[in-house]
């Protein structure tokens, strides 16, 4: 595989865990929740998609982004009375309803999963020289870039960026210099379940079999990004995200094919020790308050 | 008298599952296959408990200690006729060696605890969510290497034919070591410099307590006491998987320590208790039982999604778990003392920054850490 091919598909993955890992940080950044119940929204969203199979494909993308953003509004209305939890309660609490939501798929959909049927034409290659380019690979990083643009203007250029990016800075001084608390939550929320339900439409052309946990398994390494990356911050965690995404794929590719299956072992193997290196994450400053012993 | 009230903590615990024990022994055979999987699965998390519940620094690696140490077990004590045949790729010190109950037990506590203290040496300088992320990392490994390594485990195929040794009394005598071994190293000084250091990192360190020194003796306790459950599992099950020693069960006994009560022994044996008793209920009534005059039968897969239910209702209604993270008082003493404010907490905030966000409980917690 030439160099370009293997740069633009790890792109193409990094993009998609970045739009993931930006949804994690946004809501940990007004509330210091990171939710493991995530990757259930890009599972909702995925089943949306599949039960509204033959709709015509503005409705199936309006469907499943109302349903996406219903889901995580929910989950913020669930999260409520956990605001002042401890860290370690909240996080258990979002294990719950992962656990909840993915036996609930189990129990209406079953394991086997079900095809999504949505816009497979878009897996068709293009070929410039010895280069195969799939279409969705170019919707991917495009998208990614696109949302990860818009983003970046609403936080930085908008008034409720603005707040929002005070409530994550501190969020007591944030409410003393009158930001509405449950306000900028619920709007995170919004946004993260926003990003949630675009990350679901290039998964469903990408990976079109839904299964209960379809999701989970984006979330496991996009939030093992985020922290590496960089948790308290929104853009280090989404460079995070887009870090685990892009070493995965050149991984695969630079492991001799005898151990590609110890690619885990490895990739994580380097978790660890950029974790002991920078334990603030990978892209903060030093900031000399580092939490290690 | 006395020493019986100061030792309550653990002995009211202890009465507790052995009045589970006995209590098992008056119902239907396959429910008391449930219960000794209850047991097994308390005295894993009492393990986790010793290292999450004193340092307050979140882990999910815990459970690569479990996976170790019933593979140790398993692969010593499965009967060195079969295995040269069903594992062609073992190593031969593996394949021929086969060894008893006890001993397969020790060398299951004993390689959890080395690999504890292997991995724990650089992971122990870290707090907080990175401190969680390194050793979900570790179990990530942990589980790829014991899958794909065919020299010195079954990879991807069932190791079985371990002699199913852990009955009731094993189970049980198990869970009262662990949870004895448990109390004491928490009482003892190294304990209690460790639960300062939660308390307050920066006060402990100031008052001459080498933090990383004691996460890593803690961290070391509890692989000694997860590869002993891991061995214990093993001679339940008599059979076993890698993806029966992964993620699921590091989440499951984790939400079973917070939902007890994270900071306390007391809480880590309700909270087991509950939620694997619970679990092994529905198990039950999925396949139809009769409580009195009237038959139950839940329709398949409402199992995990009452325990999800279940979970997530204590942790809304009480976020401190359901002890409170206190252990068990002395239910006779005629004055009660004044409670005190809650324990600290665990797995602290990454940044400084939210530490004022919880003062309102009273005892903040999430300052601690930093």
């Amino acid at each position: 595989m030439s160099l370009v091919q293997l740069l633009i598909d790890a792109t193409a993955l990094g993009a998609v865990l970045a739009l993931v890992a930006m949804g994690i940080a946004l809501v940990f950044g007004v509330m210091r929740l990171v939710n493991f119940a995530y990757g259930e929204l890009i599972t909702v969203g995925a089943y949306t998609l599949m039960l509204t199979k033959g709709w015509p494909i503005v409705l199936r993308v309006l469907a499943s982004f109302g349903v996406v953003i219903a889901l995580s509004l929910l989950m913020e209305l669930v999260f409520r009375p956990l605001r002042r939890a401890t860290a370690a309660t909240m996080l258990v609490a979002t294990f719950a309803v992962s656990f909840l939501l993915q036996n609930m798929f189990l129990l209406i959909f079953g394991p086997q999963g079900e095809t999504i049927e949505f816009l497979a034409p878009l897996n068709r290659a293009i070929e410039i020289g010895d280069l195969r380019i799939r279409w969705i690979t170019i919707v991917a990083i495009v998208l990614g870039a696109a949302l990860l643009g818009f983003m970046a203007w609403l936080l930085g250029k908008t008034s409720v960026g603005l707040q929002m990016r005070a409530a994550a800075a501190d969020f007591d001084t944030a409410r003393i210099l009158g930001v509405r608390a449950g306000r900028v939550i619920a709007l995170a929320f919004v946004l993260a379940g926003f990003l949630a339900a675009a990350v679901t439409l290039v998964l469903a052309v990408q990976r079109p079999l839904a299964t209960p946990t379809y999701g989970f398994f984006i979330l496991v390494p996009a939030l093992v990004g985020v922290v590496v990356g960089g948790l308290g911050k929104l853009v280090p965690a989404t460079l995070g995200g887009f870090g685990i995404g892009f070493m995965t794929v050149i991984l695969g590719d630079v492991l001799p094919s005898g151990s590609r299956v110890f690619l885990n072992s490895v990739l994580f193997a380097i978790v660890i020790i950029v974790l002991l290196v920078r334990p603030d994450g990978l892209f903060i400053g030093r900031t000399g308050v580092a939490e290690r012993v | 008298m006395r020493a019986l009230r100061r030792w309550w903590p653990l002995v009211g615990p202890s009465l507790l599952v052995i009045a589970v024990a006995l209590g098992a022994q008056f119902l239907p055979l396959s429910t008391q296959l449930q219960v000794r999987s209850v047991l097994v699965t308390t005295v894993i998390v009492v393990a986790l408990y010793v290292f999450v519940g004193n340092s307050g620094v979140m882990s999910f690696g815990q459970v690569s200690f479990v996976a170790v140490g019933a593979f140790a077990a398993g692969l010593a004590a499965a009967p060195a006729a079969v295995k040269p045949n069903t594992f062609p790729k073992l190593i031969p010190f593996l394949a021929e060696l086969e060894i008893g109950n006890i001993e397969s037990l020790v060398l299951a506590a004993a390689v959890g605890g080395l690999f504890a203290f292997v991995v724990g040496i650089p992971l122990m300088r870290l707090s907080g969510l990175s401190a969680g992320i390194a050793t979900f990392a570790v179990l990530i490994i942990t589980n790829n290497v014991l899958r794909n390594w065919e020299a010195i485990g079954p990879g991807a195929k069932t190791l079985s034919l371990i002699p199913q040794t852990t009955f009731f009394i094993q189970a049980t005598v198990g869970l009262l070591i662990v949870m004895a071994v448990a109390y004491v190293y928490q009482t003892s000084r190294n304990g209690r410099r460790l639960r300062a250091s939660r308390e307050d990192a920066a006060a402990a360190q100031s008052s001459g307590i080498d933090i990383h020194r004691e996460r890593l003796w803690a961290f070391t306790l509890s692989g000694v006491l997860g590869g002993f459950a891991g061995g214990l599992l093993v001679h339940q099950l008599g059979s076993i998987t890698t993806q029966q020693v992964f993620l699921d069960l590091a989440f499951v006994t984790l939400a079973m320590l917070v939902v007890g009560g994270i900071g306390s022994l007391w809480g880590a044996v309700v909270g087991a208790l509950l939620i694997a008793g619970i679990n092994a209920f529905l198990a039950e009534a999925q396949r139809g039982i009769t409580i009195g005059s009237f038959d139950l039968e839940l329709p398949g897969g409402t199992r995990l999604l009452t325990l999800g239910v279940v979970m997530l209702v204590v942790l809304l209604f009480k976020p401190t778990g359901l002890t409170g993270s206190r252990e068990l008082t002395w239910p006779f003493s005629r004055s009660r003392s004044p409670r005190i404010a809650s324990p600290a907490e665990p797995l602290g905030s990454p940044s400084a920054k939210a530490a004022g966000r919880s003062e309102a409980d009273g005892g903040d917690p999430s300052a601690t850490e930093q």
